[in-house]
């Protein structure tokens, strides 16, 4: 078969028109920011990611009689947020490491999703394996480069923020990939990120594994990218979704808040 | 006796909320004097530093040498009861809601001769009296009649209910109580005789423990409460503003650095959202629901207390942020006072030294046990006593800083605590 050459236009064109008719669906994996959803919690004695707060500065009232609008607070790894490569010491010296610099192509990616929620139903600890990771290839074949990798566990599910948080007097339990597991996408898959539905793109027991934090400390020393606190990854295919995930510009932001949109075809 | 005080019954919801009127509040600057003792608890008259005489009432100069070396001095307060008088009309509004009403004059043994308010256990015969002094709902300095010795239930006696802000049958918010200081708060409360105890809860997957204990006491119900959260005050007082009698703002957050310390802004930053814009996102919201209720009935909305630390008074360097943050809720804490003084609302304010708790884990004792601060806020609330500074530390902090802050600065300047 030749390929014929087509005009940008009618490739946008298209696009558009499978967006009118409900052929390419758009998905919100955005948890809503309100003051109420967890933020990730370190030692007291250390510092601190904020919280998300909000304060009106007028609603129709003496402060503004005709308009509403709202100043709020928080930190660049609040809600579902962006990871950059800068976060993390690893990725400390790479070019292009911060969100304001990160070529913007990355923002729109094809993702892959790993479905291992029965395993974390069962083990609030689960970490994803690199059998995992093959089993899914075998499947559904192999995990193209410079794709997102997420990780379903419907985690986001758990609605009560002390039950999507998990701790016990031990820490955190919640599920994220095994060393070995993030090492090979990185470096077996050349993946563009990776993708949780719990709090961290780590598992909350990921301090305790060697290397600490492994998820982060290979996925950003190779410059790749995270996304945490994803939401209705059950609704998206195994291959075949497309992400649009742009992070606010911030000068030599290490991550932020964003609204993370899944494009998915659906048959005709 | 006294007759114990019964609870009361449920309001009948069909009849408008009796509104405060406050008692004769106006006082010249001298007689101020006595309500700054009567604040802290205690009776002062003014003595001639020249002939030794005690007067009554406050003057500019001494009514029997007309010397001017006037210093006030803790009285005893024993004296004998010359007669009574029981009102049973009277033009101003808050004694006639409030008749009949018992007057005494007493002939103190340090010399004055007083008229107080009479306690129903002293009677009506000349005989041996004990003379106190107490705030009344105004927040000005009154003289009262107590028995030479009083019954089990002399707490309970209406005149002195008045006065006071005794948790007893009242509903109390207390603002957190994941802190043992929290905890201890809520058990003196339940002890104390209080109906109905809320007790705030922040960030509730992380698990501080004690928490569960406290909210087995069939007293306690937990409440989500985060004072760095607006939204979560404003609906929290939507829920139960209207029943909260009692506030007991212990919510805070203590670290232990000064400006070299840390760098940026965030430990201060924290400290500040809780220790100052927590008091006031707090008092915004219940301070008008506490304000509609300061008269209504035996158990109305009756007082605030806020948490603060001797450190309001003069920067613990080592402590440096901690202190400020204390410093700027002190001064709102003052504002909140004379905002709720119309409704007759008492703001207590408690400046503890270190109290025995992980972020003073580098102080040498003595520090303060929690047991011991949550006493000392419920004695406050019973006795009718707006600043209270509990333990020994607080009370040598406050004895130098009065003697001189700018000495203390240098001493605490200098690492000596």
């Amino acid at each position: 078969m030749t390929e014929t050459p087509i005009s940008t236009a009618e490739v946008l064109g298209n696009f558009v028109q499978a967006l009118s008719t409900g052929r390419i669906e758009v998905i919100d994996l955005t948890q809503t920011l309100t003051p109420e959803f967890p933020q990730i919690a370190l030692p007291p004695e250390m510092g601190q990611c904020w919280p998300f707060r909000i304060e009106e500065v007028s609603r129709y009232d003496e402060r503004g009689p005709g308009w509403y609008w709202n100043n709020f607070s928080c930190g660049e790894h609040t809600g579902t947020h962006f990871d950059a490569p800068i976060h993390w010491i690893s990725g400390r010296d790479l070019p292009n490491n911060s969100v304001d610099t990160i070529p913007v192509q990355h923002f729109v990616a094809p993702a892959c999703v790993i479905d291992c929620s029965e395993q974390a139903k069962l083990d609030h600890d689960y970490l994803m394996t690199v059998a995992d990771i093959e089993r899914f290839e075998a499947i559904h074949g192999r995990i193209p480069k410079g794709a997102w990798v997420l990780m379903r566990t419907d985690w986001s599910q758990r609605l009560d923020p002390e039950a999507y948080q998990n701790f016990d007097e031990t820490g955190q339990h919640t599920p994220g990939p095994s060393a070995e597991a993030a090492r090979f996408l990185v470096e077996q898959r050349d993946v563009l990120g990776f993708g949780s539905e719990a709090i961290g793109t780590d598992a909350g027991q990921g301090y305790h594994l060697r290397p600490p934090y492994p998820c982060h400390y290979y996925m950003h020393g190779a410059g790749r990218y995270g996304l945490q606190c994803l939401s209705k990854l059950d609704r998206l295919p195994p291959t075949g979704a497309v992400l649009i995930c742009p992070p606010l510009k911030i000068e030599r932001g290490s991550g932020s808040p964003l609204r993370v949109l899944a494009l998915v075809e659906r048959r005709a | 006796m006294t007759t114990p005080l019964i609870r009361p019954k449920r309001k009948n919801p069909v009849l408008r909320t009796r509104q405060m009127n406050l008692p004769p509040s106006g006082r010249g600057r001298v007689a101020l004097g006595l309500t700054a003792a009567a604040a802290e608890g205690r009776f002062e008259l003014q003595a001639c530093a020249d002939c030794g005489a005690v007067q009554y009432p406050p003057r500019e100069a001494c009514c029997k040498c007309l010397s001017v070396r006037l210093r006030w001095r803790e009285q005893p307060g024993e004296g004998t009861l010359l007669s009574t008088t029981t009102l049973h009309h009277s033009n101003d509004l808050f004694f006639r809601e409030r008749l009949p009403w018992r007057l005494g004059l007493v002939h103190l043994d340090a010399g004055p001769t007083l008229m107080v308010h009479l306690h129903g256990e002293v009677g009506d015969e000349p005989g041996p009296v004990r003379v106190g002094a107490r705030l009344d709902r105004a927040g000005q300095a009154v003289l009262i009649g107590y028995p030479k010795n009083g019954g089990a239930h002399m707490a309970d006696d209406t005149m002195l209910r008045e006065m006071t802000s005794d948790p007893k049958f009242r509903k109390v918010l207390v603002t957190d109580g994941k802190t043992e200081v929290g905890q201890a708060i809520v058990r003196a409360l339940v002890k104390a005789g209080a109906d109905i105890v809320w007790v705030g809860h922040a960030e509730p997957w992380k698990k501080l423990g004690g928490l569960e204990d406290i909210s087995a006491l069939p007293q306690v119900t937990l409440v989500p409460l985060d004072l760095t959260n607006g939204r979560s005050v404003t609906e929290l007082a939507g829920e139960i503003g209207g029943k909260v009698d009692i506030v007991i703002n212990n919510a805070e957050v203590h670290r232990t650095f000064g400006i070299g310390a840390r760098r940026g802004t965030d430990a201060a930053k924290a400290e500040m959202d809780i220790n100052y814009f927590g008091l006031l996102r707090l008092a915004q919201e219940f301070g008008p629901a506490l304000k509609g209720r300061s008269a209504d009935g035996a158990t109305g909305a009756t007082a605030w207390v806020n948490l603060l630390s001797i450190y309001a008074l003069a920067n613990f360097p080592p402590h440096g942020t901690f202190s400020a943050s204390k410093a700027a809720a002190h001064s709102l804490a003052q504002c909140l006072r004379a905002e709720m003084r119309p409704a007759g609302i008492r703001v207590v304010n408690v400046f503890p030294g270190p109290i025995d708790d992980e972020w003073n884990q580098h102080v040498p004792p003595p520090k303060l046990a929690s047991g011991t601060l949550a006493n000392a806020i419920v004695k406050a609330l019973r006795d009718g006593i707006e600043d209270v500074y509990p333990g020994d530390v607080a009370q040598e902090w406050l004895e130098r800083w009065r003697d001189n802050p700018k000495v203390l600065e240098r001493e605490l300047a200098a690492g000596g605590t």
